[in-house]
């Protein structure tokens, strides 16, 4: 069924009463040619461009719980382009264009909405990074705009430039950043595989990879054995976990990310803000709550709750910034368990187990990488080569010494 | 979270640094034939393990020693914390 406002008028007409169910709740057949491991964003993206792009259609997509039940319901929404170094921003400017025409591509309410991102600057050397980083956004075919801290006072007229500690300096913004309504996001990507034949399995959970003379020809899961030609994991934040059925380590920590979101607001906020002398992000939702959150916890976890020093911190980043958000009331928080890598960046790679496949090591980056990470990694699963924009993002890359370090931090996931 | 350390009693975690997996005190031998390879999975490969989990934790806001916590990453429960030396030590490192 084709979503349109005729659609919604003429059933509003007839008590709704045509609406058919998004997906199938397909049993698994016993043989695919690919097995996507995670019905999370990424690989309900993964298997929605493999039946669109590369005309693949006997995929079936395991999932241990509900599908969108991970991390694409656990983010601020975000969505953005305005990395620096060569290996992620083309790969990054690729998601944000197809997060561009993504509503139009799969007939689905994703509530795109490019409001903005402004990165705060509060000092001089800090200014000349944003300046470079802009620069190499426009090198990948991005936009970037730097703002002075009078044009901001004219635009934002309500953060704290006076700071005495962190005064506000300036601004890197990205206009065609913004957010997106997150859970429609694994909906609507669902929705769109579902139709073109993909098997969506629900609680259905991967309990071992069938691995016979060092080719992966399968998975074990809580439903039976279902074979394969490629099995591609896709389950970030859990990788650690998965990837140990295959006898694998990785370059990789599970973190814990908390957000935070007050009661409902009058419209304040204009875009998204991030204060760049801690590590503070604010967006406010369509229904009026700010939704924010800051750095990771910091210790290997797979709980997906933190502790109350990050809130402290968080809520100390948000009132250097923005003082007015004093007087909001915490409505909730929550966590989300992080891929957290060694340089910061993500992998889309075969590994040394032929037909195993790959994602994973999103750290917090992962929701604005939706499209993108979908994209590319079925241009990997068919084609068997990287996708020209995701040739770095190699699970080898530390051994050849080839990092994707935005931050320059070395290899300690929990300062990325 | 509250580690108790072994010399000052229970402290808040917020004194503390993480380092990460404590198989980092097992440096890998530097003129070993496959010292490469070695250190490239001493740096870069971790067991990320769910459940029982022992880590390097820096007290930076205290006595400036490093611990041996063992800690469960699906509860958070810490089950034992020792000095960092004297894990070393019981390793056969001099110091």
């Amino acid at each position: 069924m084709r979503y349109s406002a005729f659609k919604i008028f003429s059933q509003g007409l007839t008590g709704n009463k045509g609406w058919k169910p998004v997906w199938r709740e397909p049993d698994p057949k016993p043989e695919y040619d690919i097995v996507i491991v995670g019905a999370g964003g990424h690989g309900l993206s993964t298997a929605y461009y493999l039946a669109k792009e590369y005309g693949m259609r006997n995929i079936a997509v395991v999932e241990k719980g509900w599908l969108g039940s991970g991390n694409i319901g656990r983010n601020t929404t975000i969505i953005r382009s305005n990395y620096l170094l060569p290996g992620n921003e083309p790969f990054y400017e690729m998601s944000l264009k197809l997060w561009e025409g993504l509503e139009q591509d799969f007939n689905y309410n994703a509530m795109v909405s490019q409001r903005s991102i402004l990165n705060l600057v509060h000092s001089d050397a800090q200014r000349d990074a944003f300046i470079r980083r802009g620069n190499a956004m426009f090198l990948a075919g991005a936009d970037a705009e730097y703002a002075t801290a009078e044009q901001l006072r004219a635009e934002l007229p309500f953060l704290n430039y006076d700071n005495a500690r962190f005064p506000i300096k300036g601004g890197l913004f990205q206009r065609r950043g913004g957010t997106v309504r997150h859970d429609a996001v694994a909906w609507g990507y669902a929705r769109g595989a579902d139709e073109r034949g993909v098997d969506i399995i629900q609680n259905c959970e991967v309990t071992g990879f069938d691995i016979e003379n060092g080719k992966c020809r399968g998975v074990q899961t809580s439903r039976g054995a279902i074979r394969a030609k490629k099995v591609a994991v896709c389950v970030a934040g859990s990788s650690g976990r998965v990837m140990a059925m295959a006898g694998m380590r990785l370059p990789i920590e599970s973190h814990v990310l908390q957000a935070f979101v007050t009661e409902g607001l009058k419209p304040v906020l204009p875009g998204v803000i991030t204060f760049g002398a801690g590590h503070f992000y604010v967006s406010q939702s369509d229904k009026g709550g700010l939704v924010f959150g800051g750095d990771i916890d910091g210790y290997n976890t797979y709980a997906q709750r933190g502790n109350l020093p990050v809130v402290e911190d968080v809520a100390e980043g948000g009132m250097a910034i923005m003082p007015m958000i004093g007087r909001a009331r915490l409505l909730r928080s929550w966590g989300g368990i992080m891929d957290m890598s060694m340089d910061g960046s993500p992998f889309i790679d075969k590994t040394h187990i032929e037909g195993l496949f790959f994602n994973g090591g999103w750290c917090y980056g992962g929701f604005k990488a939706t499209p993108a990470s979908g994209f590319c990694y079925a241009h990997l699963l068919a084609k068997g080569e990287p996708h020209p924009v995701a040739t770095q993002m190699r699970l080898d890359r530390f051994k050849r010494g080839n990092l994707i370090d935005e931050k320059g931090q070395g290899n300690q996931p929990n300062l990325h | 979270m509250i580690i108790n350390h072994p010399l000052l009693g229970p402290r808040d975690a917020a004194e503390f640094v993480y380092l990460g997996d404590a198989s980092l005190i097992d440096r890998p031998d530097w003129q070993a034939e496959d010292a490469a390879e070695a250190f490239y999975e001493y740096g870069y490969l971790r067991d990320n393990p769910a459940g029982q989990h022992q880590e390097l934790w820096y007290h930076e806001q205290g006595d400036r020693s490093w611990l041996v916590v063992t800690r469960d990453t699906l509860t958070h429960e810490i089950s034992k914390v020792e000095m960092a030396r004297d894990v070393a030590r019981s390793r056969g490192r001099s110091k």
